[in-house]
């Protein structure tokens, strides 16, 4: 027997009502009471309430942040319109197939599967009908991954107390059915095995990593309107903003949200809204009226498929143009991309702090992958630099709110304060705030609103940099963790590469990534979009070496390490 | 409020420096007039009050005021009011509107303003026309009114803000005209203590898009009947009326909106004691 493996991959799936992603939640959960981390996204059909479904699980010993190449074990517990889910299930000759023979024959992608275990949950459940084929499947999957038994009973006893504990006992029984039944001799998948880790550990997903993020780094006020991947963020804050103190409101359309979260950060209280791509589109014109009129927001995008309403359920990272270049007019702003789920919760606390340090509007740019992939993560420690609003108490009189000069952040009066009242402009404004159209009062602004943004020292949080080598990579967001473990692969080939992943998307860091890029021959740019947008912005703005070239790829399909590391093997070039 | 603060009781304590632009005889400095009678009537130190306005001639009037004031983008200045209101009680929030602006891009904003009854004054200046984009035709316009952009008229029927402020469940619903700026001071005073969202529809002329409508002092005239609380007949009055009513025209009894609160506040740190494994 070995030691097991340091990364398992387990994909679950079953038509509606097979409970395949209550399933899924409940492996994730009891491998990470086990102490191993991992992260679960779900897959399902195009019904809005039942219909097929696959949990796709990876478990490892450390954290991880994408999903693996391939997977290691596919359970099926039953194969209705499974094979829907053939593009994202890759399996390999050494993956395992796990399944019943009276299902029928499997969908084609388990072909490659040559290892192929018995399940015979028709003939199990038939004989005894309390028993969920579910949480047969359950015990199984658990047995093949070395799952220590009584975590996944705690699981279950946990997840069913409040219906009763007969109902508890059928289910434990179950899943111990599907334990005994399944042969460890013809497929092992074993996990190696984990101390208990000394760290706290979060199960969370990076929607509810931003929300918690934001909080913490000030919002108190939230304006929603519900969007497919963002609404958990909504979801999460409407009961929590108001345990501390706060107010989400359900605005009537994004026109209205953002502009709500503009008129409460006017009065002073740090605001936040959250959207997808639609959503962001119809919101751009108020982001310039933030800019202008220099009110600070947060506007968290969960990036899905697109143009139009796309794929709403999918990760794709083509909202990248809109989010640098979407506004009308020279309109400097924020931009911030989460690396990782973990990251999630300390992006949207420095993104906070930055809008409200440098009264700007700032775009969270995360992705359905980031909001909704659920992961057991060691609970982030570090928390970002804060910032806080500089405001005016009608010392300097006579008051003018945008005086330009210094680092071109003017102290901003807050309603209330007696001496400073002003009126707030998106029409190009003197020091005071009275509209002009003065060529010379126009640069003036245009040059504040760009130094206060350019001038702030945003220190090493700017970018991930990891690793040195004449060949680098450049991504973004949650690409950043594909190409993370596709770098490590090819170092086991023997070809290093260096990882470059700004955080920091607006305003660009030109001398930074000079710095980044000294002494790297080559560049594989990796990105999730079709029309390379993130080349083209890397492009626009940074001196890149000669030799570059890209490996992307829009949405559904997730880009994998294996692609990465490929590409480095190759030279990083075509 | 701050009860140290010397209450100021004149109107011009409540207007700023800057010129308007405004036309000479545009209905709007009669709307000012009365907005800032109205705000020395209620005796609130202007730094208490915030008036926050979309884009049009109208949009205009709060940088003319001595007040916090918010000038945004074309149609969403009912969002900012909301979001401003909701964020910070304690301001005395007014919000202002032109017909283009709060009845045409702004439409979805109003029906909801109404709905959700957030305690504002709404107050519009109504031309029947967008004045300065030059002459189109708004919502409000009559069928037949000629213009650049629709010659021999839009053939369509006007908007009935004030109707559809009541079906959307506005809490206080009025028409003022701007040349009796007395009058309408005491309509906005009354809109602004009346809690909940209170609209005032305020007849404003445009003379030079709209030099008919200086025939408006003519045919304005009080309401010939006392305010309702019954909606019922409210609807009947504002669907027949001639649109020259003035006055108080429902005032009704919905407790305005307030945001759900908790009742014991906890740090926003233990917020990720859900997440522990
Ligand atoms: C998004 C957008 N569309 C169009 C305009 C152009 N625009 C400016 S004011 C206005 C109409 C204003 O009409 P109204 O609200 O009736 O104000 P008035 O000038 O009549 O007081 C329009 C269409 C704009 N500023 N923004
Ligand atoms: S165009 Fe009409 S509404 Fe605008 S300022 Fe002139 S008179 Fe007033
Ligand atoms: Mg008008």
């Amino acid at each position: 027997m070995t030691a097991g493996a340091n990364s398992v991959s387990v994909a679950m799936v079953g038509s509606g009502g097979a409970g395949v992603l209550t399933t899924g939640e409940m492996l994730l959960e009891a491998a990470c009471a086990a102490g191993w981390n991992g992260l679960l996204t779900r897959s399902v059909g195009p019904q809005i309430r039942g219909g097929e479904a696959a949990s796709l699980l990876r478990l490892a010993r450390s954290p991880v942040e994408c999903m693996a190449d391939q997977f290691d074990l596919l359970v099926g517990i039953d194969w209705v319109n499974a094979g829907r889910f053939g593009d994202e299930i890759p399996l390999g000759e050494s993956s395992v197939l796990v399944c019943d023979p009276a299902a029928g024959a499997p969908p084609p992608m388990a072909a490659n599967a040559k290892r192929v275990i018995e399940l015979p949950i028709a003939e199990i459940t038939k004989a005894h009908p309390a028993w969920r084929a579910n949480m047969l499947a359950l015990g199984a999957a658990g047995h093949l991954l070395g799952l220590d038994e009584s975590a996944l009973h705690g699981v279950i006893a946990k997840r069913f107390a409040a219906k009763g504990s007969e109902v508890v006992a059928a289910n434990v029984a179950a899943a111990a059915a599907g334990a005994r039944a399944v042969d460890t001799e013809r497929g092992r998948v074993a996990l190696a095995p984990v101390a208990q880790a000394a760290a706290k550990r979060w199960l969370i997903t990076g929607n509810e990593a931003v929300a918690l993020g934001a909080l913490l780094g000030g919002v108190r006020f939230a304006a929603a309107y519900p969007i497919t991947p963002a609404s958990d963020i909504l979801e999460w804050l409407a009961p929590n903003l108001t345990k501390v103190g706060g107010t989400l409101v359900q605005a009537e359309d994004e026109l209205a949200s953002v502009n709500m979260i503009i008129g409460a950060s006017y009065g002073g209280v740090p605001s936040l809204t959250a959207t997808s791509g639609p959503g962001l589109s119809l919101m751009i014109e108020s982001l310039g009226l933030a800019t202008a009129a220099e009110v600070p927001i947060v506007i968290v995008d969960v990036m899905r498929g697109g143009p139009s309403t796309g794929i709403p359920t999918k990760s794709e990272q083509s909202d990248l143009n809109i989010a640098i270049y979407g506004m009308h007019g020279d309109a400097p702003h924020l931009v911030i991309a989460p690396q990782s789920v973990g990251d999630c919760w300390l992006s949207a606390q420095w993104a906070t702090g930055l809008a409200e340090a440098l009264q700007a509007p700032a775009i969270v740019l995360s992705d359905q992958f980031l909001g909704q992939a659920q992961t057991a993560i060691t609970r982030p420690v570090e928390r970002p630099p804060t910032g806080k609003r500089r405001v005016a108490d009608g010392a300097n009189l006579p008051y003018a709110r945008y005086a330009a000069g210094g680092d071109g952040v003017s102290p901003m009066a807050i309603p209330g304060t007696a001496r400073c009242a002003y009126t707030a402009d998106g029409l190009t404004h003197t020091e005071r705030g009275t509209p002009t159209s003065g060529a010379h009062d126009h640069v003036a602004q245009l040059d504040k609103r760009r130094d206060k943004l350019d001038g702030h020292e945003y220190g090493p949080l700017w970018a991930t940099i990891e690793g040195d080598s004449e060949t680098a990579v450049l991504a973004w967001g949650s690409l950043t963790g594909v190409v993370r473990e596709g770098i490590a692969q090819a170092r086991a080939d023997g070809v290093s590469a260096k990882l470059i992943a700004p955080r920091l998307l607006l305003p660009t860091r030109p001398a930074e990534m000079s710095a980044a890029l000294a002494g790297v021959k080559r560049v594989l740019v990796v990105e999730q979009t079709h029309g390379m947008q993130f080349l083209k912005y890397l492009r626009a703005h940074y001196d890149l070496p000669a030799e570059v070239s890209v490996l992307h790829r829009p949405g559904p399909l997730p880009i994998r390490p294996h692609e990465v590391r490929q590409r480095l093997i190759e030279g990083g070039s075509r | 409020m701050n009860a140290a603060e010397p209450l100021k009781c004149r109107p011009s304590d409540y207007k700023s420096e800057v010129k308007p632009i405004w036309c000479p005889g545009c209905g709007d400095y009669h709307v000012l007039m009365a907005l800032t009678r109205a705000m020395a009537a209620l005796g609130l130190p202007p730094e208490r009050i915030a008036v926050v306005s979309g884009i049009g001639c109208s949009s205009r009037i709060p940088a003319y005021t001595n007040c916090y004031g918010f000038h945004g983008v074309h149609g969403r200045s009912l969002a900012v009011a909301t979001g401003l209101k909701i964020a910070r009680p304690d301001i005395t929030v007014i919000c202002a509107s032109g017909d283009g602006d709060g009845y045409s891009i702004g439409g979805n904003h109003f029906l909801h303003a109404c709905r959700r009854n957030v305690d504002l004054a709404y107050i519009v200046m109504d031309n029947h026309i967008y004045g300065m984009t030059k002459g189109q035709p708004s919502p409000t316009t009559e069928p037949d009114f000629d213009t650049a952009l629709a010659p021999g008229g839009t053939g369509l029927r006007p908007f009935n803000p004030l109707v559809v402020a009541l079906a959307s469940g506005a809490n206080f619903v009025a028409r003022a005209y701007s040349g009796n700026p007395n009058e309408t001071a005491e309509l906005i005073v009354d809109a602004i203590k009346h809690p909940g969202f209170s609209f005032v529809e305020i007849l404003s002329p445009c003379v030079t898009y709209r030099p008919d409508q200086r025939s408006w002092k003519d045919r304005v005239h009080p309401a010939p009947v006392t305010p309702t609380d019954d909606p019922a007949r409210a609807a009947r009055r504002l669907m027949t009326d001639d649109g020259f009513n003035l006055g108080v025209l429902y005032r009704g009894h919905r407790a305005p909106y307030t945001p759900p609160t908790a009742a014991a506040m906890v740090a926003p740190e233990s917020l990720e004691e859900e997440f522990e494994v």
